[in-house]
């Protein structure tokens, strides 16, 4: 096993029209850990999502996924890497069935067998307690369990990394601490290192071994979840926003 | 074949395209606003020309002055049919759009042949005979008239959309709806003035096209695929692009038809939209999108 | 699924009896009849070539007749100057047509063009073609390509020379082939990364699927099947012009069926092509009743959108839900 973090965000940037949206945003996420992006609305978050995980082209910086560089790939062939990734504004196969959904990420196992990736499926929605859903049409499901298929989907790419973007917004506190637990489990017994976007500070705190804190397109502090509440930079721009 | 020739030729396509870019700016304008591709277009153009052939033939009204007659006539037309029926598709997949208009189309086409027949009609004026001389260019009366007629129904457009508080409201609603109707405007009112003006347009370039060609009911499909090339030619939603596609069209349907067998004519049509849609898709004019 | 769970519940069962009912129609009904039921066949396969496209893949073809003319003229004009079989020629009809579709999908997909504009694509290619074979007059030209006919006493499948019924029987296993092997496209990896394309391209792509390369498969797949009908039409008819075999209107009729069916599913074309016929058969004996020309097409067209403002998504989901079809597939 190399010693090379999971993730390696070097200098990373991306301008729109000259409107800087990300600008030199270092970070690292190591082997196994899971590691929260958060800061407030507007602070590029999605966007490192997108350019981690290929969904919009770097304008400059590198990304190094498990010591290989990945600068410059495609969506699809980073998540063929070992990236999966959530969509803060969820994306269903809507006409397909829930159960179909997660196949879709699962097929490319095992020689694209439908039989086998139907159960390999069935056992992700089990674990996210959306097993007995699997038939329904996804279009019919609700907000919180959309975030959730979109996390089961995810999970059926077999991810090393996985991206998750405000999966617990518009979730109720005890769907909350669900995700949380269902989320501690997986990195806890199959290793899986997570990397989530959240505002929910209650999942943050639960969940992270490691808080990155950007504000306008730039990393403003990093530490563990108690240490970046309390930095100054940190504060300054929460409760500038909130006050406001 | 001497140059003076080519000069009559390329000018009498460039005074046609004048026409077929006032065709097509219903289609641009009616994409522009809502994204409803007209597939029904080339059968109100039909429908607007055999208007203008019963006015003429029956009551004796030459088409310019018939003009704002079925330009009135084709904007209820289009009004009504965006208010009853094809607002209710707004948010439909392209394919059901698609069909949606089909139908339409197929039920104008259809009554227009059962109305007037098959067989071709055209009318003959005075001025059908008369041409103008400049120097050693000699152009058809009636086809100046059409262009600058048609010109001028363009201007007359523009302005609308520039000056008035309708054709503003309109932009507002083609940049965003939802914005349009936050701000308190009836986009339903708005999208189906719309519809009517773009079906005005089409109204107006079917008077100024039967002076220059014969109608029958199975042009329609042609004249929709024309309008389809122009619009995306010189850019969906453009207006100044409409009239350059028109142009284009014009001419490369004129040269083609002398240097070439004109049966290969659509051809090179065809082939000019193939390569507009790959290496420049929002048209010559249109914005990036 | 098993075979046993294939056979039980209603639908398969209806299914099952009508498919018997068509095995022995030649037995019982007329010329007419059968010309009817040819036609009927023939739409379906054809809508259901179309159907893998856009209805699996999500992908809007408005020049299919691009592809029928394609598998029409390879197969006839091998028989014509060579005397080949149209098995044979059939086979180069799918190769030509796959691959000019694979160069309007490398072109189409590689520089965005998109939904409408793709469609849009796909007709100049279809109406380039059309211009292009009516110049060319190794295969005719604007004359025509005609078929010899020969009187035989008997069917020569080898050569597709024969009575109505050998065509009949032809069709009927063209459908039936085509909607097994859509079947099974489904139920395949394929078959799901095609809907996910169809439902969201994005999504589809971050979940690592080569949408591109599923994208081109699903453009060669569609035509070379939809050669296969053209094959027929070549042989059926016996003559073919550029200006009807490829024209815009053909590419339009094709793809009413799987609409009005319902796009996307697997009896759809079917239905959508026997409620197609069965109304225009109507509205012909009504035209021909009140004899005014155009009243059938008004009719038609009026049909067509009272189907589409009750049911958008095609009459076949809707009986499918209403009368608990669903045993077999989708």
């Amino acid at each position: 096993m190399s010693t090379a973090p999971m993730l390696s965000v070097d200098n990373i940037g991306k301008s729109f029209r000259g409107l800087r949206a990300v600008n030199a945003v270092t970070f690292q996420v190591p082997r196994g850990d899971i590691v929260a992006l958060i800061g407030p609305n507007g602070a590029g978050k999605t966007t490192t999502f997108n350019l981690i995980a290929g969904a919009l082209p770097l304008s400059d910086g590198r990304v190094m996924l498990d010591g290989r560089d990945v600068t410059g790939l495609g969506q699809a062939r980073i998540c063929r890497e070992g990236v999966g990734r959530t969509f803060q504004i969820v994306k269903p196969f809507a006409g397909l069935s829930v159960v179909e959904n997660v196949m879709v990420g699962a097929l490319r196992y095992d020689g694209g067998d439908v039989a086998k990736a139907r159960a390999a499926s069935l056992d992700i929605l089990n674990l996210l307690e959306l097993g007995d859903k699997a038939s329904l049409p996804a279009q019919t499901l609700t907000l919180p369990d959309r975030k959730r298929l979109e996390v089961a989907r995810a999970l059926a790419t077999r991810p090393k990394l996985l991206l998750l973007d405000e999966v617990m917004a518009g979730l109720r506190p005890v769907e909350c601490d669900r995700m949380v637990a269902i989320l501690q489990g997986l990195n806890r017994e199959t290793g899986l290192t997570i990397l989530l976007i959240e505002h929910v500070m209650r999942a943050v705190m639960a969940l992270s071994d490691h808080v990155v804190v950007l504000h306008h397109g730039e990393k403003i502090a990093e530490g563990t979840p108690s240490e970046v509440t309390s930095h100054p930079k940190v504060l300054e721009c929460y409760l500038g926003e909130e006050h406001a | 074949m001497d140059a003076t020739f080519f000069l009559n030729v390329t000018s009498a396509g460039l005074l046609t395209g004048l026409v077929y870019g006032l065709m097509a700016l219903g289609l641009s304008v009616i994409f522009g606003v809502m994204r409803v591709v007209n597939f029904a277009h080339g059968d109100m153009m039909v429908v607007a020309m055999y208007a203008a052939f019963l006015l003429f033939t029956k009551l004796g009204i030459q088409p310019v002055p018939a003009l704002p007659l079925v330009a009135g006539g084709l904007f209820v037309l289009g009004y009504l049919l965006q208010r009853l029926v094809i607002n209710r598709f707004l948010g439909a997949t392209e394919h059901i759009q698609f069909l949606l208009l089909l139908s339409i189309a197929i039920i104008i086409t259809n009554g227009v042949l059962m109305v007037f027949g098959p067989d071709a009609r055209n009318i003959q004026l005075d001025a059908s005979f008369e041409s103008y001389s400049v120097g050693p260019l000699v152009l058809d009366k009636v086809r100046v008239i059409a262009a600058i007629t048609a010109g001028g129904v363009a201007a007359l457009l523009w302005a609308f959309f520039r000056y008035t508080t309708t054709g503003t409201a309109i932009r507002a609603c083609a940049d965003n709806p939802v914005g349009a109707r936050v701000v308190g405007l009836n986009v339903e009112q708005l999208y189906a003035v719309t519809f009517g003006i773009g079906a005005a347009c089409v109204g107006a370039a079917g008077c100024l096209l039967l002076l220059l060609v014969d109608v029958h009911p199975h042009l329609s499909s042609d004249y929709t695929l024309l309008g389809f090339i122009i619009v995306i030619l010189g850019g969906l939603g453009s207006l100044g692009g409409a009239l350059l596609g028109g142009i284009l069209v014009g001419l490369s349907e004129a040269l083609s038809g002398v240097l070439i067998a004109p049966s290969l004519k659509s051809m090179f049509s065809f082939g000019l939209l193939i390569l507009v849609l790959l290496l420049r898709p929002q048209g010559i004019l249109g914005k990036k999108p | 699924m098993s075979a046993a769970a294939l056979l039980s519940g209603r639908g398969p069962r209806l299914l099952l009896a009508l498919l018997a009912a068509l095995v022995a129609a030649p037995l019982g009904v007329g010329d007419y009849a059968l010309s009817i039921l040819i036609a009927v066949l023939l739409q379906a396969y054809l809508g259901m070539s179309w159907n893998v496209m856009m209805g699996f893949a999500g992908q809007f073809s408005l020049g299919h007749a691009l592809y029928v003319g394609l598998g029409a003229y390879a197969s006839g004009t091998l028989f014509v100057h060579f005397g080949t079989s149209p098995w044979i020629g059939m086979l180069a009809g799918m190769a030509v047509s796959a691959a000019v579709g694979s160069v309007i999908g490398l072109l189409g997909f590689r520089f965005k063009v998109m939904g409408v504009y793709f469609a849009l694509l796909t007709i100049a290619f279809a109406e380039f073609t059309r211009v292009l074979f009516d110049h060319w007059g190794w295969v005719g030209a604007s004359s025509g390509l005609v078929l010899p006919v020969t009187n035989r006493a008997s069917d020569d499948l080898w050569l597709l020379r024969g009575s109505p019924t050998m065509f009949y029987y032809l069709i009927l296993a063209m459908t039936v082939g085509g909607f097994l092997f859509s079947r099974s496209l489904l139920m395949r990896r394929i078959g799901y990364y095609w809907q996910a394309i169809r439902e969201n391209e994005d999504a589809a792509d971050a979940l690592g699927i080569p949408v591109f390369r599923c994208k081109m498969i699903a453009v060669a797949v569609s035509a070379a099947m939809t050669s296969i009908g053209g094959m027929f039409i070549a042989f059926f008819s016996n003559n073919l012009f550029p200006e009807s075999i490829f024209s815009m209107h053909r590419s339009l009729e094709l793809i009413l069926g799987p609409i009005i069916g319902g796009v996307g599913t697997l009896f759809g074309p079917i239905l959508g092509a026997v409620l197609l016929t069965a109304m225009g058969e109507a509205f012909t004996l009504m035209g021909e009743t009140i004899g005014i020309d155009g009243v059938k097409q008004i009719a038609y067209g009026v049909c067509l959108l009272v189907i589409l403002i009750l049911k958008p998504g095609g009459v076949w989901p809707w009986l499918r839900t209403r009368f608990g079809l669903d045993g077999g597939g989708k």
